[in-house]
């Protein structure tokens, strides 16, 4: 059953039901440090943590990825760096830099 | 020997090697995905806790089968993980692999590129917290996690039942089961449904099982909409008795059954004809799955079919591709074959009349709606280019004119809604309305990719 109190204090889009073991990274997003472990997708670390991934180049209304296998091309992320990757097939990696705002990227690079 | 290329690490695709290698070949076997078994199949990554067995439920043994024989023949052909097959030109396909660009010359190509949700456009759908039904179910598999705290799974699709209890049976609060078809019209498909009756029975079993566990199930509901400011907050329908009813959630699952995947058959010289069925345009093949000189399509990318199909269809490219090389092939187990995909593809079409494409919800869809979700086109916006005077009727000149499908995803989300709402505003037939042409790179790829054109 799910636990009501845990998934209410809850901040992320998703929630994660299934445990993953192995080494724990470290990454920000929009400059705030969270955790990941290895093997979690970047669209996993942003959607654990928030409900946004990008905003669109259009108006900037916020999106947060759709067919979560590469097909619909809906969650680009920058990494800060003029970077950018597709977070549902790109694995987190230790010391990442993710930026869901193109303007606060501009601001960093 | 020949060069013979599998492109897919599917049901369809490892099947198809599997045939190839007893034959003594070894074919080269592209796979977008690091791991293979296609989305259905999909493997878990090792780190993650996840008992398969108890997610894939019935289908477990195939799952288990499939990966054990993806493993018998790992050593005995070429396997490129990873790879993404952005172009073909001149039997040569175009890859990009961790950033790096490469080429993989054929003499025969198999296609077993598999499918993605069909979608038809909703006031709301892009909000954060709307995923398609099959996203939701690959997040579970591949990262062990679920859509949203609360979630209402809705649209019409034989995906919806299964993908409301994997996540029932992981954990998930489910505020509603939403089937945007009328149950009369699952009775009414009954004959095409009993060519599986085995599927047919599970399709029940999972529906029961969700009554069972009292998460209600509405049918024939009509969507108007997905509320929220800045994510979802609630899904707003009419049941079939006509009542408003808003249901409080804040993540949706939304699918309207699979397209398949056709861009690359497209690429390498499929020709495609309008299937009134699907409503969608599908590439010509022959039983067989011969789709051109030394091109085989396979699997649910060259016809909806499931995972039975798939490996069924992608023995028989592979047979066909082994007959066209002149070795002779069992005339039995051609005949086999060909019996289970064509059963299984009857049992598809069967299914698409009991989850029906809501034809009439493109048409009442309100002007401010998005249509393509990566260029921002709006519903009105297209219904304004078709009726000025002089207006385009046809999908690619609307897409020339709006912008919609000319974006990153190439139209693969919006194009089935296209095609509804261009017929829809001139009136026409929807074959008349066209079908959107592809180009390289199928996938966004980065500039320098496209720019080493040699190995």
């Amino acid at each position: 059953m799910p636990d009501e109190t845990k998934q209410t204090a809850h901040k992320g889009q998703f929630v994660r039901v299934v445990p993953r073991h192995g080494t724990k990274l470290r990454l920000t997003i929009d400059g705030a440090a969270v955790e990941a472990v290895e093997g979690d997708s970047l669209l996993a670390v942003l959607l654990l943590n928030g409900r946004v991934v990008r905003h669109l180049e259009f108006g900037g209304e916020p999106r947060a990825g759709f067919c979560l296998m590469g097909a619909c091309q809906d969650c680009w992320v920058s990494l800060g760096n003029s970077e950018r990757v597709r977070a549902c097939t790109t694995l987190a990696a230790d010391g990442m830099v993710l930026w869901t705002n193109p303007r606060k990227d501009n601001v960093d690079a | 020997m020949p060069d013979v290329v599998i492109v897919g690490g599917g049901p369809a695709g490892i099947r198809a090697a599997s045939i190839l290698v007893e034959a003594g070949l070894r074919p080269v076997l592209v796979n977008e995905a690091r791991e293979v078994g296609g989305q259905g199949y999909r493997k878990p990554a090792r780190s993650l806790a996840l008992d398969i067995n108890a997610l894939m439920g019935s289908e477990a043994g195939k799952y288990q089968r499939l990966h054990s024989l993806f493993a018998s023949l790992r050593e005995r052909i070429d396997y490129r993980p990873g790879t993404l097959v952005w172009g073909i030109h001149e039997k040569t396909l175009h890859t990009l692999s961790d950033d790096v660009a490469g080429t993989i010359p054929y003499d025969a190509l198999i296609l077993a590129t598999g499918a993605t949700d069909r979608i038809m456009p909703l006031p709301g759908w892009t909000l954060p917290g709307v995923f398609t039904l099959g996203g939701a179910q690959v997040i579970l598999k591949d990262q062990g996690c679920l859509i949203g705290s609360r979630i209402v799974f809705l649209g019409s699709s034989p995906l919806l039942f299964l993908a409301a209890l994997q996540y029932r049976r992981s954990g998930a609060s489910i505020a509603a089961v939403v089937d945007t078809t009328p149950f009369s019209a699952k009775r009414a498909a009954i004959r095409d449904l009993a060519a599986s009756p085995r599927t047919l029975a599970r399709g029940v079993m999972y529906r029961t099982a969700l009554h069972m566990a009292g998460i209600p199930v509405l049918d024939g509901a009509t969507p108007l909409g997905i509320d929220g400011k800045d994510h979802v907050e609630g899904v707003r329908v009419k049941d079939s008795r006509g009542r408003e009813r808003l249901i409080s959630c804040d993540a949706v699952a939304y699918g309207h059954g699979l397209k398949p995947e056709t861009q690359l058959a497209e690429l390498a010289g499929a020709r495609f004809r309008f299937d009134p069925d699907f409503r969608l345009w599908l590439p010509e093949t022959d039983l067989d799955g011969r789709a051109g000189a030394d091109l085989y399509l396979a699997g649910d990318g060259a016809a909806i079919g499931g995972a039975d199909a798939a490996e069924a269809s992608g023995a028989l490219a592979a047979h066909a591709l082994l007959a066209d090389m002149g070795r002779p092939q069992s005339e039995t187990e051609l005949v086999r074959l060909r019996r289970q995909v064509e059963r299984l593809r009857r049992f598809q079409k069967g299914l698409a009349q009991a989850f029906a494409w809501p034809i009439a919800q493109a048409a009442a869809l309100p002007d401010e709606t998005i249509a393509c979700r990566c260029e921002a086109v709006t519903v009105g916006e297209i219904r304004a280019a078709v009726q000025a005077p002089l207006g385009p009727r046809e999908v690619n000149r609307v897409k020339a004119i709006t912008r919609c499908g000319m974006g990153r995803c190439q139209g693969r989300f919006c194009g089935p809604a296209l095609q509804e709402i261009v017929a829809g505003a001139c009136e026409a037939p929807i074959a008349e309305a066209g079908r959107l042409r592809i180009q390289a790179p199928v996938k966004p790829i980065p500039l320098h990719a496209a720019l080493e054109l040699e190995p």
